[in-house]
């Protein structure tokens, strides 16, 4: 008892030196090229948040170590598909790739058609006078760090809820075991807390699978986003095209299951003077939109604030250019993560409510 | 006009909608409070709105920081 205690203490003493022995080793590696380039914050931030062709690993002795995911491009000649291997971690446009008669390159995570020939600078793009490449985009259907991500979480999502619903098949009506007894509490609890009371017990079960399934999908990513290694990591809920799908899903299944009703609300009230409801209509018009679109803010936002304070915190380390922060950096970097464990579920769990209280208005009876 | 520095006026700004939300959260939070503390049994119930109350707020204020981001 007293040895696991030793280890586990061992271990954790090891946790928290592990990231200052290598912030010191990144330090000295920056003095020696101080020269070379300033750290420029605010461009690894939005690196570290934007998605990306290939899933960076590491940096092994100053080289990039990467897996490498397939690039699907949609093009003038059609379907051209290779590894984004084949890019060698440019992002300057300085290498090209050619398929199909046709040259690619890659600018900042964007695919161009690349020019025939170099400039004096080795790029394969025009600029315009404010640094935006002017070469024609491909359409874009690559498999990306965050399409991979996502990919991920569905199949723990499937994993999970197999495993719990195959216990379920071999005891019954008894305890849940296993897994299953971490998710019934949560399954319970979004059908009593969110769903009866928003929609009403005689609908609510028509909308119970939309629902769990957007809290977990929501949920686990969130928290794959939080984990900052390999597999996970990826900034998949603080990207705006992602929640702007899972609103937008939000928004057609308000509309399509509307009543009478609710378009009666909307757009012509009553019990309210008629210069009133010419005046109200567009306004509640607007509102249809506004909340999906506020849906949609909300978490992009959140999540994406949650690791642009996260990434601040560590790289005060490089603007100082001190190791003595690193201790109150990562203090603070370890804190502001206890708490977004927090907002992530809260973030899932509030898409969820506001989704089930749309329904919920969308399917009020007169009365 | 050119050599206007945004960024500055996108902080200011921020920076206001983060006052605008915390007077908003407070509010919000310290009614929650005091409902607890007259009707404890409320509480699960207080709870649940109050955070989806907050996260209307919040918004708000996410708006104005996204608005910020984009005019840098």
């Amino acid at each position: 008892m007293i040895a696991r205690k030793t280890i586990e203490n061992i271990l954790i003493t090891l946790l928290f030196i592990l990231p200052i022995s290598g912030i010191l080793s990144a330090q000295e590696h920056q003095n020696e090229t101080t020269e070379k380039a300033d750290f420029q914050v605010t461009e690894m931030i939005l690196h570290h948040i934007a998605d990306s062709h290939n899933f960076h690993i590491l940096d092994w002795k100053g080289h990039p170590v990467s897996m490498p995911l397939p690039v699907i491009l949609w093009t003038d000649n059609g379907l051209v598909t290779f590894m984004s291997s084949e890019f060698h971690h440019d992002e300057k446009a300085t290498v090209i790739v050619e398929k199909k008669d046709q040259k690619f390159t890659i600018y900042h995570g964007k695919i161009y058609y690349a020019n025939n020939e170099a400039d004096e600078h080795g790029k394969y793009v025009d600029f315009d006078q404010d640094q935006h490449p002017i070469n024609s985009r491909v359409i874009d259907l690559s498999i990306t760090k965050n399409v991979f991500s996502m990919f991920l979480s569905m199949i723990v999502l499937i994993l999970l809820f197999l495993t719990a619903a195959r216990s379920y098949k071999k005891i019954g009506n008894g305890a849940p075991k296993g897994i299953a007894k971490f998710m019934e509490p949560i399954i319970v609890f979004i059908r009593d807390e969110v769903a009866i009371p928003n929609i009403g017990k005689q609908k609510y079960k028509k909308y119970m699978p939309f629902l769990l399934t957007i809290f977990f999908f929501i949920w686990l990513n969130n928290i794959f986003g939080l984990i900052p290694f390999f597999p996970f990591s990826s900034n998949l809920s603080g990207n705006i095209s992602f929640t702007f799908t899972l609103a937008f899903i939000t928004f057609i299944i308000t509309t399509v299951i509307s009543k009478k009703n609710y378009w009666k609300h909307m757009l012509w009230m009553p019990g309210v003077p008629v210069y009133m409801k010419l005046f109200l209509a567009p306004i509640e018009l607007v509102g249809m939109f506004v909340k999906p679109i506020a849906l949609m803010i909300r978490l992009f936002a959140n999540i994406t604030a949650g690791h642009v304070i996260v990434l601040s915190l560590i790289s005060l380390i490089f603007i100082l250019e001190t190791i003595w922060v690193s201790p109150a950096s990562i203090l603070f970097t370890i804190f502001i993560s206890v708490i977004e464990i927090l907002v992530v579920a809260i973030q899932a769990y509030i898409f969820t409510m506001l989704s089930a209280l749309y329904f919920g208005q969308a399917l009020e009876d007169e009365h | 006009m050119e050599n206007l520095d945004f960024g500055a006026f996108a902080a200011i700004g921020a920076g206001l909608a983060a006052i605008g939300g915390g007077i908003g959260i407070g509010k919000i939070g310290g009614a929650a409070m005091e409902a607890m503390a007259r009707q404890p049994e409320m509480q699960g119930k207080l709870q649940g709105s109050a955070i989806v109350l907050i996260a209307f707020i919040e918004a708000v204020a996410l708006f104005a920081v996204v608005v910020s981001f984009l005019a840098t």
